[in-house]
């Protein structure tokens, strides 16, 4: 399943990554080297495997409904490149 | 068959339409951080690190959303599924935290089931539930402080929702919003969900098609996403399928695609083109196991389970007494319907419900109070009902003593008896009281047996008054006729 | 008192007790090596005035009698577990000046036991890299290097380095496909990967998931169970973490292993195994067998699909707890006019090469059309490499394998700069027992004909890190390893 230009483009901008031009033809060749080596994977017949998802074989344990956190909009805040009122700045949100 | 059908050029078309409903689950804390769900906080009070997102952080997931959840599904009359999978869904947006939201995809928790809606014409249809899954709360963002920047507040970020995701059932767009109403009124009775609509407690994505009457399969549907009203949910969808029909119509073809819905101009815009459309790379939640629920646990919530609105409005009917359209117009919210219960109990049902109804509600509109804040008890106003059915009072003093409820509070037999207002029922103490008035009257005698009929009533109003509104008008009407008559 | 630093966890907290020297002393000896050991770049941030503070503090304590498991014990601790007040980076730009307002729970249970901090370690830049080459603060250089400076391994470079040098008594190490391992074995120092869900990974900056786990890299075994033992347990905040007892590991050492079958899996003689590596590898078996284990052969036929099956689930879980470095709320912003430039220009100048590389894998692989052919799939061979371990442990109690098919290499290798697969392939024989969520340890074997140590992997079945012990403490006393000059 080789990948072209187009597609290496579309993956950088869900990656919310930028690929120089340059630089795209490279990553191309890189990707599709990847992509050859895993593809041993179809050498393995799976049909009647099921999926792993993890390896811990317990239950998932639930929390109760308390309140224990909060009240701390001023360490939430503390690392934020900018921040005004209170709130998480950025540019202007056009949808 | 209670569908729109429009009548094009070409023929008559009808509207397909499914719905997705965001739920926000009444809990105390986040479905996965132990941060407080209020609402009305100053920004960012209540957010953890986990719904900041910040480095290492890990979801835990809350025990009582499950539990909400799971009542609902069986509120929905809906399977609960005993294994359900978290997954991550992935996308860049400002007021999404860990850029990814944590949803559930292939394994919800609920499955397949049904609400029963009631149509106008008096009909009911049965409106199929796809799925339910739980998800957390993305935050908010807020554009309209400054020209440049947008400012995010993340107290809303993690806060659990149920998404309900109807089958492409609905043909009007009465029965999407007598859907929508019912549904709020179940997971208001359930407690699940406070279900306001204008706070965006729950918001409704709706699916619209169009397809010509008779024809098969479905054709290209638009989704609007956030529309947040009934009203405005109905006229989405009116306007959308109409404006199918038209595209239809002038040859043209609907293309997939997001669309944004103005109430203002009530017309629907592009919002986002197909070839826009996410990859949201779905995959399971690495960070939280699979949730199994065991038998119990299941057992556990059925306990808990409220009697609903249609198990409760088909009681009022079949038990009460009350015609179909008071009992669903009691039911629909459940505090009314337990009040009218307490109101009900050992007095005359209907009459309860008229009362409620009539002169209750409208107090209720004029003081703008709420039921809680009601200055008259349910037992009081059973109380009322009761002195009128017994004859103690006649229907003329018992508005009167409402009134006097409504401002004080009393005790309606306190009040009846403080005041003198029992009517008056002694035939004697009637006929003295017809005589005289006869007796000063008798220019008006005179008129109305030579024909004149109508002044009957104008001589009931001086028998009334004379007894100062404590006779019994029936009584009243009966002597004064035998009197005036019979002679 | 120069030698302080020779000494392991278990002969310091002795002499702490029998009032020898004190915390303070212990500790300022550590300061004077992390001073002397600039050149090998382990720690990124060190923390001296802390450790000191601290040092006091567990001396007080000491003289009274009291004072927890590490009371005045120095640690490095791997710049991937969130310490409050402490600057975090996951050795990223994008991190750069991220001070963590939480305590990882792991870290909190460290310093619960006395344990005093020196500073962060280096590490592969979000533990993704072999070499640690792939930090935004460079590489580590192994202490073993000669002329030429050579790679300490990673991910956890900064750990078994810092261990090997003596500028701290132990580190924390965290491994994803071999990141404690590898790196330990590359240093010639003990570490051990525990089972996966023994710690807890809250607080720990997420790589993947579903196969991240925390532990010690230390001087030799008992120091890792000691270290093992106050680092893990169930904890609420982590639901992957597993409710089972700890037990004190350090009870395992010395016990018998007459009778304890080891498994050799025959699929590890790979064509091109280093000749050295082999020769070691049978030596090791040897030394157990002459303690009356048995050795029996085993198979792990899914094996060879291990690395491809990890360079799909690790990075696309990568793909997706990376996306939260978008320069919104923390970490380096680079602004654009849009919401979408920001985060394309943050995570641009954020994110190095290694990383970019595994965020775009992952970000395919999940991709819509894809999900199926890779990610789905790699999750079912996953489960097939998993049962091939539960079939293998039905015939042996625990299994030998070497830990890397080499020495370190140069910095700067060209091979491995030019094709990021044989740089991966250093993971042979540690991703499979990753994937399966399994307990593993690198044990020093000894050194090849270039003075360089090699290292041997002990494999358990889950949560019975005893065997990996009683074995590891057997092996460790016939091995004899010397650390380095």
């Amino acid at each position: 399943m080789a990948i072209d230009t187009q597609t290496v483009k579309r993956i950088a901008f869900l990656s919310r990554l930028r690929i120089d031009d340059d630089k795209i033809a490279l990553a191309e060749e890189e990707f599709n080297k990847i992509l050859a080596w895993v593809e041993q994977l179809q050498d393995v017949p799976t049909d009647d495997v099921e999926p792993l998802i993890s390896v811990n074989e317990n239950n998932l344990s639930l929390r109760k409904d308390e309140v224990t956190e909060g009240n701390q909009a001023e360490a939430v805040l503390a690392n934020a490149p900018m921040k005004e009122y209170g709130y998480f700045a950025v540019p202007k949100v056009v949808e | 068959m209670t569908g729109m059908i429009i009548n094009g050029k070409t023929g008559d078309w009808e509207v397909i339409c499914g719905l997705e409903i965001h739920c926000q689950i009444i809990s105390k804390s986040k479905i996965f951080s132990g941060a407080s769900t209020h609402y009305g906080s100053d920004p960012n009070e209540n957010v953890s690190f986990v719904d900041a997102g910040m480095p290492g952080m890990l979801p835990t997931l809350n025990e009582y959303c499950v539990r909400q959840a799971v009542k609902t599904g069986l509120g929905l009359n809906a399977k609960i599924n005993k294994y359900s999978e978290f997954a991550r869904k992935n996308y860049f947006y400002a007021d999404l935290p860990q850029g990814y939201q944590i949803s559930q995809f292939k394994y919800p928790i609920v499955g397949e089931g049904f609400v029963e809606i009631d149509l106008e014409d008096g009909s009911s249809k049965k409106i199929g539930i796809e799925r339910l899954h739980i998800e957390q709360d993305a935050g908010k963002s807020i554009h309209d402080i400054s020209p440049t920047k947008s400012f995010i507040d993340l107290n809303r970020a993690g806060v659990g929702l149920m998404e309900i995701v109807t089958k492409p059932d609905f043909r009007s767009p009465e029965e999407a919003g007598a859907f929508l109403r019912k549904l709020r009124s179940i997971v208001r009775y359930l407690g699940t969900c406070d279900g306001n609509m204008d706070e965006g407690s729950m918001r409704c994505d709706v699916n619209v098609s169009v397809r010509k009457v008779g024809e098969d399969g479905y054709r290209t549907r638009n989704e609007m996403k956030n529309v947040n009203s009934v009203k405005f949910v109905m006229q989405a969808i009116d306007y959308e399928a109409r404006r199918h029909v038209e595209t239809y119509e002038n040859g043209g073809m609907i293309e997939q695609e997001t669309r944004l819905f103005d109430p203002i101009k009530g017309e629907t815009r592009v919002m986002r083109k197909k070839e826009f459309a996410h990859d949201y790379r779905y995959f399971p939640e690495p960070d939280l196991l699979p949730l199994v629920l065991d038998d119990a646990f299941i057992q556990e919530v059925k306990d808990e389970m409220v009697e609903l609105p249609d198990a409760k409005r088909r009681r009022f009917v079949a038990e009460l007494g009350l015609t179909p359209y008071d009992a669903s117009v009691l039911c629909e919210d459940r505090k009314t319907a337990e009040w009218f219960e307490k109101a009900a109990r050992g007095h005359d049902a209907k009459k309860v419900a008229n009362w409620m109804m009539g002169d209750f509600f409208a107090m209720l509109n004029e003081k703008k109070i709420s039921l809680e804040e009601s200055p008259i008890t349910p037992e009081n106003l059973g109380k009322l009902v009761e002195l009128v059915t017994t004859n103690v009072i006649n229907g003329k003093t018992a508005k009167d003593v409402f009134a006097i409820m409504a401002e004080s509070g009393e005790n309606p037999e306190k009040i009846v008896d403080e005041k003198g207002l029992k009517q008056v029922t002694d035939s004697g103490e009637i006929e003295k009281i017809i005589d005289a008035v006869i007796a000063d009257n008798q220019d008006n005698v005179a008129a109305y047996r030579a024909g004149k009929v109508a002044l009957m009533g104008w001589f009931v109003g001086q028998v009334m008054k004379a007894s100062k509104g404590k006779a019994n008008p029936g009584m009243v009407n009966q002597l004064l006729k035998a009197k005036l008559d019979g002679k | 008192m120069t030698d302080l630093t020779k000494l392991t966890i278990a002969e310091s907290r002795e002499a702490l007790k029998k009032k020898e020297f004190s915390a303070t002393e212990l500790t300022e000896a550590y300061i004077k090596k992390m001073d002397e050991g600039r050149k090998f770049n382990a720690f990124v941030c060190e923390t001296p005035e802390k450790a000191i503070e601290q040092a006091k503090s567990s001396q007080e304590k000491i003289a009274k009698g009291e004072g927890g498991d590490l009371e005045g014990i120095p640690l490095g601790i791997k710049d991937l577990f969130c310490t409050k007040g402490i600057a975090t980076t996951a050795c990223s730009n994008i991190l750069k000046g991220f001070v963590p307002p939480y305590e990882s729970t792991v870290t909190s249970k460290l310093l619960a036991a006395g344990a005093n901090f020196l500073g962060k370690l280096n590490l592969d830049e979000f533990a993704m890299g072999g070499s640690n080459e792939t930090s935004a603060f460079g590489p580590v250089v192994n202490p073993w290097s000669k002329d030429v400076p050579l790679v300490a391994g990673g991910s956890s470079g900064g750990s078994a380095a810092a261990v090997a040098a003596e500028m701290c008594a132990a580190a924390t190490g965290t491994d994803t496909g071999g990141s404690i391992r590898q790196p330990s074995a590359y240093c010639g120092v003990t570490g051990i990967k525990p089972t996966y869900g023994r710690c807890s990974r809250y607080g720990i900056i997420a790589f993947a998931s579903s196969l991240d786990q925390a532990g010690p890299i230390a001087k030799d075994v008992r120091d890792c169970a000691i270290m093992l033992k106050n680092m893990a347990g169930y904890d609420a905040k982590d639901a992957t973490s597993v409710k089972v007892d700890v037990p004190d590991f350090e009870k395992f050492l010395g016990a018998d292993i007459k009778g304890m079958r080891i498994g050799i899996p025959k699929e590890y003689r790979v064509d091109g195994l280093d000749e050295e590596v082999a020769a070691y590898w049978d030596k090791a078996a040897e030394m157990l067998k002459a303690r009356g284990a048995e050795i029996v052969e085993i198979s792990l036929p899914h094996t060879k699909y291990a690395l491809a099956t990890y360079y799909i689930i690790a990075p696309a879980e990568a793909s997706s707890n990376l996306a939260r470095y978008d320069g919104l709320r923390y970490g380096n912003r680079v602004d654009g006019v849009h919401l979408d430039d920001m985060y394309i220009n943050s995570r641009t100048a954020g994110f190095g090469r290694e990383v970019k590389r595994r965020i775009m894998i992952g970000t395919y692989v999940l991709s819509a059309g894809y999900y199926d052919a890779y990610y789905l799939k790699a999750q079912k061979v996953r489960r097939l490499i998993r049962d091939d371990y539960v079939k293998a442990f039905e015939k042996c109690d625990l299994i030998l394998t070497p830990t890397a098919p080499t020495a370190a290499f140069p910095i700067g290798d060209k091979s491995m700069q030019e094709n990021p697969i044989t740089m991966w392939l250093n993971d042979i024989f540690t991703v499979s027992v990753s994937l399966a969520g399994l307990p593993g340890m690198n044990l020093p074997i000894g050194l090849n004909k270039n003075g360089l140590p090699l290292g041997m992997q002990l494999v358990g079945k889950a949560f019975d890190e005893e065997s990996i012990f009683k074995a590891a403490s057997a092996l460790e006393k016939d091995i004899n390893f010397k650390g380095v000059k």
